[in-house]
């Protein structure tokens, strides 16, 4: 495929033939503020925030919708361009809430982040005064409130073209168009496809979307990042826990071509199921039950009470005479080593494995 | 085909008009009476589309004669029958009757609704069975195919529709042959050819009745695109709020299909061509192209960003070339006719006719297709016979919901694409809504801006939000609520919704706003300055009356007329009127002998 150069802001960058305006200053490093945008999703082209001018016909082009074309010229910051972006962010304001102070998304809002970088101290229109809509938030995990959704869509391409779980769509038109379940129901309703991956969550650029367990947990800026992998299956997600006080808060998405999950994506497991972690009833040490009670034990003591058991049992019975069940949740280097164990060491071929059940 | 040879045709118009009007009610009379007298295989009945002037309908045209009466009711089928069919005199009281000269005209072609008009797309409205393709076939149709098959490439149709001039007659005015050689230039082994006809602007009606009245020109059309483009596959996407458009439709391509006009190597050729219809569920945005293909394939009805255009990546990410009905109706008389002939009619940038909607405050309603270049003027005075019950002209609104407001000094406009553009309204459709003293321009652009953001798709920020803030500041205005620097504000949103909207929806939604302004500013500054509404249409602003007692007889003919006891006074003495009491509703100005009540 060929190339084509373009100017962008007086420097020469040389693109492939498909590429769009947005890449093209990607390109070159130029900064150009997007809502709608993401390079995992299709193209949206909604928000209007990135628009760029033509500096041959003065025309505002979307960049993340135009393709480039030879020779193009473009300025990306011009008196037309800011006062067409801030009166953008002047009309979602204007339809969204004015409750920074308590919301969820506070500091991890590209909305908020784009008012104050264009400075939208004194919108034209004024503040959303009372919600429009019911917030929907019946089920464990997610909190979703239409209020403060920009509609930039990004929660439905995600849920469509990633997930694939068909969940969530637009529903109404014009003002009162909004994302919602089948019959505007709550996500956990009985007709909604939705799985609680939480990538609509982690995709969502305000507090429209967020994670009902996290709730007043911790500001985004307060929170640890721990890339780990997940410990649910053998995929070998990786996740990133969101730490504070050495708590898990949430878990989020990491965005890398090279992962199993390139786009961020896990199940409800990966992203919900860690309150195990900190719960007062977790065993953390074994347990021998001694007189018909459980005691806590040494790892030696518990490592040579179990040898010397499955010592005896393969003694007296044969090694047939034992089986083992190992866990979905280990990875596969430890349940490669479990089944050599049962076979090698103790001679059985009786072993199994959860997710089999 | 019935065979037979009638000593005379009775066409009956089956348009929507004249159906609420009660056309079939008159017919099935009509039919009862010539069965009574055993005429049935003398006269022959025949429904066709639509004849246009649905202000006098329901319509009926005796053949051979040519006799032409309006407003035909049930009850008239046995004196025209007995009189006009058996006696041979025409019934004179359904002649239409001249509303300068009082003259009884039993001729349509003598009437000025049809004296100026020039009918190329919808030459056979009103004329054929719509649901009957021998009629077509008989007034030349088909031909164009079997000449383009036959004897000419997709190139020479191409060069051909380009040689004409013709432009896309659904509001853009894109050069068609140029369209048509895009989506041939496109590489795909998979083409489409669609018909957008999605008609949406409010009292719009052209393509509803070409496709009521002659759904082959249509069909044709569209045949001869998809040969010129490489197409194999077409959709006709019609809203399903059409369902008599849709019914004729399927009996069209029914027939036309029986006949080998459509399917496997049409007139022998290797060219197959086959069409469907998809019924649209009535979004205004889906008239738009991207939209309207999303819709086609089943997904929600929101515009994608252009480009790439449909003629690269179309329906199902495949070359398609997209034409709305009117185009598409054009082009049989282009091939057949020759692009030269064709051009004679029209101006040099736009050639052709242009139908036309007539609706609003205007004496006869209906369509009316005229040459372009034709005049404002002519076509409301002449045409459509002038203003209401003798009112003052005061503006027209001139393509829909994306079109703009002429004032009268614009009347004199010749009309074409172009033209239209340079003074801030556009061709659109082909809407023509005219407006007369009492209308106020505010409320026409909260009209309009009511009716394009209840229709946006919502997807994009400017259009989604913008056109509310917009219908917020023009309701605050007719209300008396307007602010200084309202309408400031509403040019910079203009400005914005205009140049940063995904689709032609949005860029376009402002033109009504813009143009009131640029024309009728005084009315905005009126009603937020001084609290008036000079058209004295928004009520919030209608002040209380006073009687001037100088001028007052005390005739007590207002107290009698106050349906809310509102007056008091003795006779002949000076009136007074209770200013919280009225409710200005204007009764006692209208009675008052010595005009002496005012607002």
């Amino acid at each position: 495929m060929g190339t084509i150069t373009v100017t962008i802001d007086g420097q020469q960058v040389e693109v492939d033939q498909q590429a769009t305006l947005l890449d093209a200053a990607n390109k070159v490093d130029i900064e150009i503020p997007t809502l709608c945008y993401h390079p995992d999703l299709t193209l949206h082209g909604s928000c209007r925030i990135c628009v760029v001018e033509d500096a041959e016909s003065g025309n505002l082009l979307a960049s993340c919708a135009t393709p480039v074309t030879d020779g193009m010229k473009i300025k990306t910051i011009t008196d037309k361009v800011i006062e067409a972006r801030k009166m953008n962010l002047e009309l979602l304001l204007s339809d969204h809430p004015n409750d920074c102070m308590t919301c969820e998304a506070d500091g991890a809002c590209d909305l908020q982040e784009l008012v104050y970088e264009y400075d939208v101290s004194e919108p034209s229109f004024g503040l959303m005064e009372e919600g429009k809509f019911e917030v929907k938030n019946e089920n464990p995990f997610i909190e979703f409130d239409s209020n403060k959704c920009i509609l930039c869509g990004k929660c439905v391409r995600v849920d469509n073209e990633v997930q694939c779980s068909g969940a969530i769509d637009f529903i109404e038109r014009g003002f009162s168009s909004k994302v919602a379940v089948p019959f505007d129901q709550d996500l956990g309703a009985d007709f909604s496809s939705c799985v609680f991956c939480g990538q609509c969550v982690e995709m969502c650029p305000t507090g429209a979307l967020t994670y009902k367990p996290a709730k007043g947990q911790g500001r985004e800026y307060e929170l640890e990042k721990v890339e780990t992998t997940c410990p649910y299956c053998g995929v070998g997600c990786q996740i990133e826990l969101q730490v504070k006080d050495n708590k898990i808060v949430q878990v989020g998405s990491i965005y890398d071509e090279d992962h199993p999950n390139p786009v961020g994506e896990t199940c409800v497991k990966g992203r919900f199921a860690y309150d195990f972690v900190d719960h007062p009833e977790r065993l953390t040490k074994p347990l021998i039950k001694k007189d018909g009670e459980f005691e806590e034990v040494s790892w030696d003591e518990a490592l040579d009470y179990t040898a010397q058991k499955l010592g005896k049992i393969k003694e007296e019975d044969g090694g047939e005479a034992i089986a083992g069940l190992t866990s979905a949740r280990c990875s596969n280097e430890e349940n490669y080593i479990f089944q050599k164990f049962m076979r090698g060491a103790l001679g059985t071929n009786s072993v199994d494995h959860c997710a089999r059940l | 085909m019935d065979q037979s040879i009638y000593r005379s045709h009775i066409l009956i118009c089956g348009g929507t008009g004249c159906v609420s009007s009660g056309c079939k009610e008159v017919r099935s009379s009509l039919e009862e009476e010539l069965a009574e007298r055993d005429l049935v295989n003398e006269i022959k009945v025949i429904e066709t589309g639509c004849h246009g002037f649905c202000e006098k309908g329901p319509l009926m045209i005796v053949y051979p004669e040519g006799v032409f009466y309006c407003k035909v009711q049930p009850e008239d089928m046995e004196e025209v029958v007995e009189e006009h069919i058996l006696k041979g005199k025409v019934v004179e009281r359904l002649l239409y009757t001249d509303p300068t000269t009082g003259e009884n005209i039993p001729s349509y072609q003598e009437i000025d609704f049809y004296k100026k008009q020039q009918r190329t797309a919808l030459i056979n409205c009103g004329y054929i069975d719509p649901e009957e393709i021998k009629e077509y076939i008989a007034t030349g149709g088909y031909e164009a195919i079997g000449k383009a098959l036959t004897e000419m490439t997709p190139q020479e149709v191409i060069d051909e529709v380009k040689e004409s001039g013709l432009r896309g007659r659904g509001g853009g005015g894109f050069p068609t042959g140029l369209k048509w050689q895009f989506a041939s230039d496109a590489e795909g082994d998979k083409k489409y050819v669609i018909c957008n006809a999605d008609e949406g602007d409010p009292g719009a009606f052209m393509d509803r009745s070409i496709l009521e009245g002659d759904p082959h020109v249509l069909i044709e059309g569209m045949i001869l695109a998809a040969y010129a483009v490489g197409a194999d596959e077409g959709y006709v996407y019609v809203r399903a709020e059409y369902p008599l458009a849709i019914k004729r439709l399927r009996v069209a391509l029914e027939q036309a299909e029986e006949n080998g006009l459509l399917g496997e190597n049409l007139f022998g050729t290797d060219f197959s061509f086959k069409l469907r219809i998809k019924e649209g569920a009535g979004a205004f945005v889906c008239g738009e192209e991207t939209a309207l293909m999303a819709s086609i394939e089943g997904e929600r009805g929101m515009p994608r960003p252009r480009p790439p255009f449909p003629a690269e990546k179309g329906l199902w990410g495949k070359p398609t070339n997209i034409n709305n009905v009117e185009t598409y109706a054009n082009v049989p008389a282009i091939i057949k006719e020759g692009a030269e002939a064709y051009k004679q009619v029209g101006t040099e940038g736009s050639t052709g006719t242009k139908v036309f909607a007539l609706t609003g405050k205007i004496n006869n309603t209906g369509l009316a297709e005229v040459p372009m270049g034709i005049t404002m003027r002519e076509i409301i005075y002449d045409i459509g016979g002038g203003i209401n019950e003798g009112k003052e002209f005061k503006a027209v609104q001139i393509g829909g919901p994306s079109g703009g407001c002429l004032p009268e000094d614009k009347l004199d406009l010749t009309i074409d694409y172009d033209s239209l553009l340079e003074v801030g309204a556009m061709m659109g459709s082909g809407g023509l809504v005219v407006m007369d003293e009492d209308t106020c321009m505010v409320d026409v652009a909260r009209f309009f801006l009511d009716f394009t953001q209840s229709e946006s798709c919502g997807k994009c920020t400017p259009c989604r939000i913008g056109t509310k803030q917009m219908l917020d500041i023009l309701e605050r205005i007719t209300v008396g609520e307007g602010q200084e620097g309202d309408i400031e504000l509403l040019e910079r949103l203009a400005e914005n919704i205009k140049s940063t909207s995904l689709c032609g929806l949005g860029q376009t939604a402002p033109n009504p706003v813009l143009s009131t302004l640029r024309y009728f500013r005084d009315e905005y500054e009126a009603h937020i300055y001084e609290q008036t509404c000079p058209a004295g249409a928004c009520e919030e602003l209608l002040g209380a009356y006073v009687i001037d007692g100088e001028a007052c007889v005390g005739c007590t003919v207002c107290t009698e007329a106050c349906p809310v006891d509102a007056i008091a006074g003795e006779a002949k003495e000076e009136h007074l009127i209770d200013e919280d009491a009225c409710i200005a509703c204007g009764a006692c100005v209208d009675k008052c002998p010595v005009d002496a009540i005012t607002q």
